[in-house]
């Protein structure tokens, strides 16, 4: 039998390091497309199988490496467990998304040449809706930097978007004063 | 432009997409050709208050009812479109 090895979204084009910058593309996991039926009660299945219920609009809920985005209107994702039985929509959407982490203490400023919301007053574990350059994607608040969806099929120009922005950034910090 | 969406919050013009005005929230019984002429074509084309169908396409993808002056830009009130076609 073929064995076939696993590539990620953004194969070779990760780490990127730019002086005190840093984006890396994040471990596979599972990813589970949540959208509740009118009027279901998923909230209460998801405290009982997990531990965790939904977040509201813009939050996240998080329990050890188990956690759940908020990621539109009546749409959440489940990241690292399979989703139980619920009384929803449910896709599995592992393999659809690129995830990049930015890091550094510029990641604000990186971001804020990418994406048209103000992203350095959220909380960690706060999610945005938006784009970043053309796409559309989800930002997350991660401890020191953000966490970056888009669908897998652009990693490529988040790469480059990225690059380019950190390469800005980080050639701006070195300017004299 | 920025648009307050209800869910989201303030957000830039270019999250957004213009579908048209606020007429297609009132669709008219089929086979009445007039209404669906009308319903289809016919728009008054104001020079003030208009009330127009935003979609929040790179945020959280809500159908949002605007009600707006296009000759002064200013946004006067922003709803979900699904509470007000309840």
């Amino acid at each position: 039998m073929i064995d076939l090895k696993a590539k990620s979204a953004a194969h070779g084009m990760f780490p990127l390091r730019l002086g005190a910058l840093s984006a890396d593309e994040a471990a596979s996991r599972p990813i589970f497309s949540i959208a509740p039926f009118k009027g279901s009660k998923v909230d209460a299945a998801l405290v009982k199988a997990l531990g965790i219920g939904l977040p509201d609009a813009g939050a996240s809920t998080r329990k050890g490496d188990v956690e759940i985005l908020w990621v539109g209107r009546g749409q959440y994702f489940l990241i690292g467990a399979a989703a139980p039985k619920l009384p929803a929509a449910v896709t599995d959407q592992s393999d659809a998304w690129c995830s990049v982490r930015l890091a550094g203490e510029e990641a604000g400023a990186v971001m804020a040449r990418l994406c048209p919301v103000q992203l350095d007053q959220l909380q960690e574990g706060q999610v945005v809706r938006s784009l970043v350059g053309h796409m559309s994607a989800i930002i997350v608040k991660r401890s020191g930097g953000f966490e970056v969806m888009v669908f897998r099929a652009f990693a490529k120009t988040l790469a480059d978007e990225l690059r380019a922005a950190m390469v800005s950034v980080n050639a701006q910090a070195a300017l004299p004063d | 432009m920025r648009i307050k969406c209800p869910i989201c919050g303030d957000r830039d013009r270019r999250e957004f997409y213009y579908l048209g005005a606020s007429d297609y929230l009132n669709r008219p019984a089929e086979g009445d050709l007039d209404a669906i002429h009308k319903y289809l074509h016919i728009r008054e084309n104001p020079a003030g208050v208009t009330k127009d169908l935003w979609h929040h396409e790179a945020g959280c993808s809500s159908w949002l009812l605007l009600e707006r002056n296009v000759t002064t830009h200013e946004i006067l009130s922003v709803e979900l479109a699904s509470e007000v076609a309840k």
